[in-house]
């Protein structure tokens, strides 16, 4: 077994150090090893997008980044979204228009949605639509979560 | 991107193989490394193939050397001498964010914006793509048609190859133990030069091509004649094809329907498809010829012609 490497990195905002062993993804030391189980493992190879996360800015999915390509990057989970002040307009607007069922994708689909509007404030339904086809969705038919975020860029 | 369906093989106990990791700061240190192992390092860029291909043990790997740290392999230049250079590890996303290849390589953007969504573009790389070697990937037929060339590091210096020949077999490149790919070298296009890629998948977004196709053109001033022209398919034979024949008969005609179709024709005569659960062998061969004949009439397009009669 190779040797745990010992990372420091940014995570929602606060200096985060953890161990992992070089094999271990993103994903599997956000949930297992920090406690962080708002990402989701759903295909653990990139299609469904459950387990997005925000790098450095980029929208990743965090099966497919290796934990120790992280030092010294910083992280956005969907654990990051929220402030104590409240929850964010696109968490708002999800419940408001009933964008989920049984939420297994919604984290991943916030995370996804908040780097879009992060890089365009006002997009377009299509916009939206092609901006969200690396999340996979069973439940909603996917119209409600273009709803829902179409309007947290409205407000 | 591995296959949609392909991919969907249960990762029974999620337990993936141990290997070391490295992030060297130099395409020297990158030589190195891979000097001192037996062929068994793993060049790590967006990782969208690798990490899914160790997970699943289809890839084995004692030490993985990730070289998105080191600047001359993730940076994207142009310049009207030498045209582009990409680096082997520069994303999907920047590549076509980059103003420079919106205004001189459209054919390329619409390869390379196909890999995958938003999260799969933020971490691929064109150079991942064409090293992963899949017969259906979408930036090789794009990279072909534009005479782009592979720089490839080894340890007794340098090589060049051209793209065409870069695929050997499936998931298989022609670097040799101890080479890597560092940088993809995109010639200015000529003057009245016009490139376009499409494919042909049964939805409209997220699946691998059942064929591709990519086309350049030449045009003659008048924009009527064409003064060279390059094919090449995805997705019908183990490797991408360059059609040089179908190209090569081009080459002086003038622009006419006829002219593109026969040239489409010649490009599916090369075809070797197989039946498999993307598309039957029947079907791809069919596709090539439409696909062939639309990515001529994209690229006559961006040329500034007209392929109307």
């Amino acid at each position: 077994m190779a040797n745990k490497v010992h990372i420091t990195t940014t995570i929602n905002g606060e200096e985060t150090e953890f161990l992992c062993e070089p094999r271990q993804s993103l994903l599997e030391v956000l949930r297992e090893t920090i406690g962080l189980t708002g990402a989701k493992e759903g295909c653990n190879n990139g299609n469904c997008g459950a387990c997005n996360v925000i790098l450095d800015g980029k929208l990743v999915n965090s099966c497919l980044v290796f934990a120790v390509e992280v030092q010294g990057r910083n992280v956005t989970t969907i654990e990051g979204i929220a402030t104590p002040e409240g929850l964010h307009p696109l968490q708002q607007k999800f419940i408001e228009h009933a964008a989920l069922q049984c939420g297994y994708c919604t984290p991943g689909f916030i995370v996804a949605s908040k780097a879009l509007l992060d890089q365009n404030p006002d997009p377009s339904e299509q916009e939206v639509r092609a901006w969200l086809a690396g999340n996979l969705c069973r439940c909603t038919g996917y119209d409600r979560i273009v709803k829902a975020v179409l309007d947290a860029a409205d407000s | 991107m591995e296959g949609i369906i392909t991919s969907i093989v249960p990762n029974i106990g999620g337990a993936m193989q141990s290997f070391d990791y490295v992030a060297p700061k130099s395409a020297e240190e990158v030589s190195k490394l891979l000097a001192g192992t037996n062929g068994d390092a793993r060049i790590l860029a967006g990782g969208t193939d690798l990490i899914v291909q160790l997970r699943e043990g289809r890839r084995t790997a004692k030490l993985v050397v990730d070289i998105k740290n080191i600047p001359e392999l993730t940076q994207i230049n142009f310049d009207p001498t030498n045209g582009l250079r990409l680096g082997a590890a520069a994303s999907c996303f920047e590549i076509c964010a980059d103003a420079n290849v919106i205004k001189h390589y459209p054919g390329l953007v619409d390869g390379i914006q196909l890999i995958g969504g938003v999260q799969i573009q933020s971490r691929a790389s064109v150079g991942g793509n064409l090293c992963n070697a899949s017969p259906a990937a979408d930036s090789i037929p794009a990279l072909i048609v534009h005479n782009a060339v592979c720089h490839i590091v080894g340890q007794n210096g340098e090589r060049t190859l051209p793209v065409e020949e870069f695929c050997v077999a499936p998931g298989k490149n022609a670097l040799q133990q101890g080479e890597f790919l560092s940088f993809i070298n995109v010639p200015l296009p000529r003057e009245n030069f016009g490139a376009h890629y499409l494919r042909f998948i049964p939805r409209n977004e997220m699946d691998i091509a059942v064929v591709g196709a990519g086309a350049s053109v030449v045009l003659d001033e008048h924009k009527k004649q064409f003064i060279s022209a390059r094919i090449a398919l995805g997705a019908v034979a183990p490797t991408p094809l360059l059609a040089s024949d179908a190209g090569a008969f081009l080459t002086g005609k003038p622009v006419t329907r006829a002219n593109i179709k026969e040239a489409a024709r010649m490009a599916q005569a090369i075809a070797k498809p197989i039946t498999d659960l993307r598309g039957t062998a029947e079907h791809r061969k069919h596709l090539a010829a439409v696909l062939a004949e639309r990515a001529l009439d994209g690229a006559i397009e961006r040329a500034g012609g007209h392929h109307g009669e």
